[in-house]
C-alpha cells in the first residue's frame, strides 16, 4: 500500500504571540516550530497500516525550506521518503494548498492519502476535503477510527452528539482526528536513518489566493479575573453576581 | 439583487439548531446588501420538506428542497454536487454552512468544485464591495484573522452560536430539486447514524455548560457536575482532556484546542486547572466561573467570578442553592 500523509509546519500553540509590524502576519522571533498535532495522528495511522499491510509511507509539506525540519522530524518517525513543495510562503487559502497538494499527488499512484483533521495554526480543516475534490477521490473528514481491507475502508466520525460510520473504496483521502492512535516518538536509530532519508525539493504549483488575510489581531483581552470568594460560602455571592451582573442565570 | 444561499443542516429528519443561525446569517447578509433573497437548500429524506415553513420563520424567500429517501444519511458527494450545482446556477451573492462535522466536510468540497472562495469557522461577517470581509479565530483562538474573500460567490462557514437565531418571518416559496447526481454512484456512503443518548444537550447548541476537570479525582464524581447541570436546566456537561484521556467521559465531551470549541453564555469551571489546551476551547465564554482548589490556577486569570475552595463542598452547595432559587419562582 502507498501512503501519502500531508503534514504542516506549525508554531507551537503553548507560546505567547504577538503581531508583527505588517498587522497581517505573527512575530516570528522567538516562535518554536513543531508538526501539527492533528498531523501528527495521521501520520502514525499512516506508519501503523505501512506496517500492518506492507507498504511505504511518502510525507509532503507545502513551504519555505524551514519545513525541512519537520519532514525530517516524520521521517525519523518512520515515513520512507518526503517531498517539500517549495514555496516562499504558505498561503493562509485552503484552495491553494490543495491545487499545490493535487497537482503532486495526482499521478503519484497513492492508495491512501491522510490529513490531520486541521492545522493548529490557520484552523481552517478546509485542504484535505479540497483535495479529494480537486483529485476526484472519496474523502472522508475528521475520521476517529479506520479500518482498511481488502481495497476498501470503513470510518467512523465524531458528530455532535452522535457518530457517523461510512465505508469507501480506496484510493481514498482521509483526514485524521486527534485520539485515534498517539504519534510515536522518534527513536535514536530513526533520527540517524531519517538523515540519510530522500527529501525530495519541487516547486509548489500553488492555485491563485482568493481568500486573503488582511489583518491579524490579538483577541480583546478578557476583564481581569476576579475571586469572589472560599469555600462554599461564597455560594450565595456567586449566584447573586450571575443573576443581576452577568444575567445568565 | 443578487441572492445569498443557506445550507440548513438537518440530522433525522430534524433541523439543527445551525441551521437556522445559517438562515439567519444569511437574512443579515442580503439585508445589509440592499435586499436580496435569501435561499435555504434542505436535503434529506422523506419528510423533509415539513422543515420548510421553520427556515422561512427565520428568513428564508425560498426553500429549495431535496427530497431523497437515499438522502435519509448525510452523503458528501450528492451533497456536494447539489449545493454546487445550485450555486453555479443561482449567481448568489454568498453561501453559508455551519461549521459543525457536517458543514465542514461540505463546504470545502463546494469551494473546491467551484474554485471559489471559503472561509471557515466565522464569527463575524460584513459585506464590503465586491467582496466578504470575515473574522475567523485561529492559532487555538489565540488569533483573530479578518480574511477578505474575493470572487463571488463567497462561501463561509459559521461558527455554532456565534449568529444568534432570530424570527424574521416571512412565507417561503418551495421548490423542489432533484440531486445533481444519482446517489446510487456514491462511493462514500453513511451506514450507520449512532445517537448517543438522543435526548442529551449537545455542547455547540448549549448556552450553558458546565464542566469538569482532573479535580474531580474520579469517574463516579462527575456526579456533582452533572447534577448542577440539571438543576440549572439546558445545561450540557463538559470536560477536559486530562479527564477524556483518561477515559471519565467520551472523547466527544472534550472542550478544547483539539476537542470541541465553544461560546455559551456561562460556562462553569470545576476542578479545571486551566491549561492553553483547554482554554483554546472555551475562552470566547461570555461569563466564565470558575471552582478551584489552587488559587494560583490560570483559569482564575480568566473567570469573571471564582471561588477558591473544595469543589466537593462548593458545587453541591450552588446545585442546592439554584434548585432553591428555582423552586422559588
Amino acid at each position: 500500500m502507498k501512503i501519502a500523509v500531508c503534514i504542516k509546519r506549525v508554531p507551537d500553540m503553548e507560546m505567547r504571540f504577538s503581531i508583527a509590524a505588517d498587522r497581517k502576519s505573527l512575530d516570528p522571533s522567538g516562535l518554536k516550530y513543531e508538526m501539527g498535532d492533528f498531523d501528527g495522528y495521521a501520520l502514525e495511522v499512516g506508519l501503523q497500516l505501512a506496517e500492518k499491510q506492507g507498504g511505504e509511507v511518502v510525507i509532503l509539506s507545502v513551504g519555505p525550506d524551514a519545513v525541512q525540519e519537520t519532514l525530517r522530524k516524520g521521517l525519523a518517525m518512520g515515513a520512507a521518503r518526503a517531498v517539500q513543495l517549495k514555496a516562499d510562503e504558505v498561503p493562509f487559502d485552503g484552495l491553494a494548498l490543495a491545487q499545490a497538494l493535487a497537482a503532486e499527488l495526482k499521478d503519484g499512484g497513492y492508495d491512501l492519502i491522510l490529513f490531520g483533521r486541521m492545522a493548529t495554526d490557520s484552523a481552517n480543516g478546509t485542504v484535505g476535503p479540497m483535495t479529494a475534490e480537486l483529485l476526484g477521490l472519496p474523502g472522508v473528514t475528521a475520521i476517529s477510527h479506520l479500518e482498511i481491507a481488502g481495497g476498501r475502508g470503513t470510518a467512523r466520525r465524531e458528530l455532535e452528539g452522535s457518530a457517523e460510520t461510512l465505508e469507501f473504496p480506496l484510493p481514498a483521502v482521509l483526514t485524521i482526528d486527534e485520539g485515534i492512535a498517539r504519534p510515536r516518538l522518534a527513536s535514536l536509530k530513526g533520527i540517524m536513518a531519517a538523515k540519510k532519508k530522500p527529501l525530495e525539493v519541487k516547486p509548489a504549483q500553488l492555485g491563485e489566493a482568493r481568500l486573503v488575510v488582511e489583518s491579524m489581531a490579538l483577541p480583546p483581552d478578557r476583564p481581569p479575573g476576579r475571586i469572589i470568594g472560599e469555600g462554599a460560602d461564597a455560594v450565595p455571592e456567586l449566584l447573586r453576581l450571575l443573576q443581576t451582573e452577568a444575567k445568565v442565570l | 439583487m443578487p441572492s445569498v444561499l443557506a445550507f440548513a443542516e438537518s440530522r433525522n429528519g430534524e433541523l439543527r439548531k445551525v441551521a437556522l443561525e445559517t438562515v439567519t446569517a444569511a437574512r443579515q447578509a442580503a439585508d445589509a446588501s440592499g435586499g436580496g433573497e435569501v435561499h435555504a437548500m434542505l436535503l434529506g429524506g422523506p419528510g423533509i420538506a415539513e422543515r420548510a415553513d421553520a427556515l422561512g420563520r427565520y428568513g428564508a424567500d425560498l426553500v429549495i428542497v431535496v427530497e431523497e429517501s437515499a438522502l435519509q444519511h448525510y452523503s458528501p458527494e450528492v451533497f456536494t454536487a447539489t449545493v454546487a450545482e445550485r450555486l453555479r446556477a443561482g449567481s448568489y451573492r454568498a453561501g453559508f454552512f455551519p461549521a459543525s462535522a457536517q458543514g465542514r466536510d461540505l463546504a470545502p468540497r463546494v469551494a473546491a468544485r467551484l474554485k471559489v472562495s471559503l472561509a471557515s469557522d466565522v464569527t463575524g461577517f460584513e459585506l464590503q464591495g465586491d467582496s466578504v470581509v470575515a473574522k475567523h479565530p485561529a492559532y487555538t483562538g489565540k488569533v483573530i484573522v479578518t480574511l477578505r474573500l474575493n470572487g463571488t460567490p463567497a462561501l463561509l462557514s459559521l461558527r455554532p452560536g456565534s449568529v444568534t437565531a432570530t424570527e424574521q418571518p416571512r412565507t417561503a416559496r418551495v421548490e423542489k430539486m432533484a440531486p445533481a447526481m444519482d446517489p446510487a454512484d456514491a462511493k462514500v456512503k453513511v451506514t450507520e447514524l449512532a445517537q448517543r443518548g438522543a435526548t442529551k444537550l449537545d455542547l455547540g447548541e448549549a448556552s450553558i455548560i458546565v464542566s469538569g476537570g482532573r479535580g474531580l479525582r474520579a469517574a463516579e464524581n462527575f456526579k456533582l457536575v452533572e447534577d448542577l447541570a440539571a438543576a440549572i436546566g439546558n445545561a450540557a456537561v463538559g470536560a477536559t482532556r486530562a479527564v477524556t484521556d483518561d477515559g471519565w467521559r467520551p472523547a466527544t465531551d472534550q472542550i478544547g484546542q483539539t476537542g470541541r470549541l465553544v461560546s455559551p453564555d456561562l460556562y462553569i469551571a470545576v476542578g479545571i486547572s486551566g491549561a492553553v489546551q483547554h482554554l483554546a476551547g472555551m475562552r470566547t465564554a461570555k461569563t466564565i466561573v470558575a471552582i478551584n482548589k489552587d488559587k494560583d490556577a490560570p483559569i482564575f486569570k480568566i473567570a469573571d467570578y471564582g471561588i477558591v475552595g473544595d469543589l466537593f463542598e462548593i458545587v453541591p452547595r450552588l446545585t442546592e442553592e439554584i434548585r432553591k432559587a428555582r423552586k422559588d419562582h
